[in-house]
């Protein structure tokens, strides 16, 4: 009796251990499934786009017009980014992979500048043609490429989930086919880097700079440690490291890292080995209950940076982040505010120090420019702007446009609506360079059910 | 004669006596205001003042909701140009008395405008340190900010995606450390050969070893959510790098032969 109880029981519970096993194994099949279809369908999806995008370029070498010429150009860039975004949901990120995704953003760049260009007045030119029938060759090798790999994959059932388990497991990558098929599409990509895209492709190069142009001798460890002093609050004493920059780096520079003695706080800081100038800092520490205004921090960090001789900058933004406020500095040259010449600080609102700065991007681009005389006035320039737009204030300003040029503006803040706009008409030619739409402050979401 | 003299000083002292009464009517008002002054970027219970006494006046339409933003710049901007004050859309000592003259029954609206207990202005001082909680709060329990200032280009949601990145990614290292992983989700917006958005970023598959198992969605702390602003601000202490990994535990031969920049922490960030 017993016994046939004990066998009852013990029945139940394997039949039921059995049945949720069976319930957890299809649920996890159907997830698998599910994340493979999601990999299926991107990568399908990116090689029909491919066939596509070998399609449009075909046809608008073809064309004559420049009615159909520019929506078409238009067409390439759509599909581009596209396939972009397609590559971006497979699970290629370890993978050699980057130069084909760079190769697509450089058709989309060239397409989509030669598209949204005024083609009757400045039509496309030789070169650019020449540009377009390499692009038209190249992307037939891709698509070829790609619709090799897609055989296989519909050909042998291969699943993207094995790509995802090799790379997860594996050392070096193994043969997988999929990943030794993308691998051929990257070497076939890599000995076109070559291809000239013309202005179009300045913007893939744009970070490259490397303080060149900063004069200056070359600093030593000691040197940077006392720069360091001079722009950290620090206090004398404490843990020192300094550290130089990887192979890899664009530039040499020194990181140094100080602990406070006192408050075992970390300041942290690179600086550049030629001429020694400050690349960023950063203190990290609590900040307490606010002490002091907006306002009044704003004027510390204008005088840190007078202190520290950086001159000729102008105050252009400013926000408070709970209790540190945040400040953009511009370049001021005869009135005309230079934007690429920006350098970031964050001051604590508890005791007004320091705790942070960053001058990359000041360092990068500034130089002494000539600036030109405007070639339109500030008058003309205001025709070109939307009349919807109520003006509040206008100034002059240098700004990167599109292309990644320094252009000379007529800036204008205005209203719309409930909105404040900024707009850069170029002081050239009445070009439209740029229109702003400037964040308002965002609600809090807490409370929302 | 004496009687004159007698009358004279009478009227004297009563004018003191008014001329006093109204200089401490006006400084009461303007106590109103702690004595910070205002620009834009400012958060807190004087900019729910000023932003209620320009709409009071018709000056600014927008919410009263304790940020200093482009709306209430202009609005500001317009009102000392009415009122023949220094136009800079910064709200100093003049410009708040000015102010406070000009709005006597100014309903202020303490923590949102939906709040009932809302103080006049000129009622209660605001003795407190300048924008902080001191100040004698209304019945209202939220925080006197119902928004919040954001980088341009960013919403709140998306500093939280990061944050969670960042923190499911890098929460033991240091500061920097969590900067410069935040930074690398920024560089990779701006470059080619990554997706172009936030979410595109952080959820390429194998990109990111904690969106893989799981770590994204732990809560983050405040630190990561600080070092997700920093970098959005502009702080990249990784040399514009666009990978890193941790040495220790990569398990890609390939990461190795990208050219590497420095080690912060236990991650080494390359390009």
């Amino acid at each position: 009796m017993l016994r046939g109880i004990a066998i009852a029981i013990l029945v139940i519970g394997i039949a039921g251990t059995a049945f949720w096993g069976y319930q957890e194994h299809r649920e996890k099949t159907a997830v698998l499934i599910n994340a493979e279809n999601n990999y299926q369908r991107a990568f399908h999806d990116l090689t029909y786009q491919m066939d596509l995008l070998n399609d449009k370029i075909g046809t608008t070498l073809a064309m004559n017009s420049r009615s159909s010429l520019s929506p078409q150009l238009a067409e390439v860039w759509k599909i581009t980014s596209q396939a972009h975004s397609d590559v971006g949901q497979l699970p290629l990120t370890l993978l050699p992979f980057n130069k084909t995704e760079e190769f697509l953003a450089n058709i989309g760049n060239f397409s989509y500048k030669t598209a949204v260009r005024d083609l009757d007045k400045e039509p496309l030119n030789d070169k650019e043609y020449e540009t377009l029938k390499t692009l038209y060759q190249q992307s037939g090798e891709i698509q070829q490429d790609l619709r090799k790999v897609q055989h296989m994959v519909l050909e042998n059932n291969l699943r993207w989930m094995d790509v995802e388990l090799a790379l997860a497991t594996e050392k070096g990558q193994s043969d997988n086919t999929i990943i030794d098929g993308f691998k051929t599409v990257e070497k076939t990509v890599e000995s076109y880097t070559e291809t000239d895209f013309g202005p179009a492709a300045v913007n893939l190069q744009k970070k490259d700079e490397n303080f060149e142009k900063l004069p200056g001798k070359n600093i030593s460890k000691e040197e940077a440690v006392r720069i360091t002093r001079n722009y950290a609050p620090v206090k004398n004493g404490g843990e020192v490291r300094v550290t130089e920059n990887g192979k890899g780096s664009n530039y040499g520079f020194y990181s140094v890292s100080i602990k406070d003695p006192g408050t075992k706080l970390e300041a942290n800081m690179d600086i550049t080995k030629k001429g020694g100038y400050p690349v960023w800092f950063l203190l990290d520490r609590e900040v307490n209950k606010q002490k002091i205004s907006l306002n009044d921090a704003s004027n510390k960090a204008i005088s840190f940076l007078k202190e520290h001789d950086f001159e000729g900058l102008d105050l252009f933004e400013s926000a408070q982040y709970d209790n540190i406020g945040v400040f953009t500095f511009v370049a001021v040259q005869d009135d005309v505010r230079i934007y690429p010449d920006a350098i970031n600080m964050k001051v604590a609102l508890d005791n007004g120090e320091i705790i942070g700065f960053s001058a990359e991007d000041y360092l990068k681009s500034h130089k002494a420019r000539e600036i030109p005389q405007p070639g339109i006035t500030i008058e003309e320039a205001k025709k070109k702007v939307n009349p919807n737009l109520k003006i509040m204030d206008q100034k002059k300003a240098i700004i990167m446009n599109d292309l990644n040029e320094e252009v000379l503006c007529h800036e204008f803040s205005g209203v719309l609506g409930e909105d404040t706009f900024r707009i850069y008409i170029n002081a050239e030619d009445g070009t439209e360079e740029k229109v702003e739409k400037l964040q308002n402050a965002e609600p809090i979401y807490e409370d929302v059910v | 004669m004496k009687n004159f003299r007698s009358i004279l000083k009478v009227l004297a002292s009563m004018a003191l006596i008014l001329s006093f009464a109204h200089f401490s009517e006006v400084d009461q008002r303007a106590e109103a205001f702690t004595d910070q002054v205002l620009q834009h970027g400012a958060v807190g219970e004087d900019v729910n003042e000023l932003q209620s006494r320009l709409k009071h006046i018709g000056f600014y339409t927008g919410k009263v909701d304790g940020v200093f933003g482009w709306g209430t710049y202009w609005a500001l901007r317009n009102f000392q140009y009415e009122f023949g004050l220094k136009v800079d859309g910064v709200a100093g000592w003049q410009t708040k008395i000015k102010l406070t003259k000009a709005t006597p029954n100014a309903k202020i609206y303490w923590g949102g405008e939906t709040a009932g207990g809302g103080k006049t202005g000129g009622g209660t001082t605001g003795g407190g340190t300048a924008g902080g909680g001191a100040t004698a709060k209304p019945a209202a329990p939220k925080p006197a900010a119902t928004a919040t200032n954001t980088p341009n280009g960013f919403s709140q949601n998306d500093i939280q995606l990061m944050a969670n990145a960042v923190y499911g990614e890098a929460r033991g290292e240091p500061y920097t450390g969590q900067v410069a992983v935040a930074a690398v989700i920024l560089n990779r917006l701006d470059s080619a050969t990554f997706p172009n958005t936030v979410s595109g970023v952080i959820f390429e598959p194998r990109a990111f070893t904690a969106v893989a198992d799981g770590q994204i969605w732990l809560t983050p702390n405040e630190t990561a959510r600080k070092a997700v602003l920093d970098a959005i601000n502009g702080w990249d202490p990784t040399g514009n790098a666009l990978y890193y990994f941790n040495p220790d535990t990569a398990t890609s031969a390939w990461i190795w032969t990208r050219p590497q920049i420095k080690k912060i922490g236990k991650h080494i960030f390359c390009k």
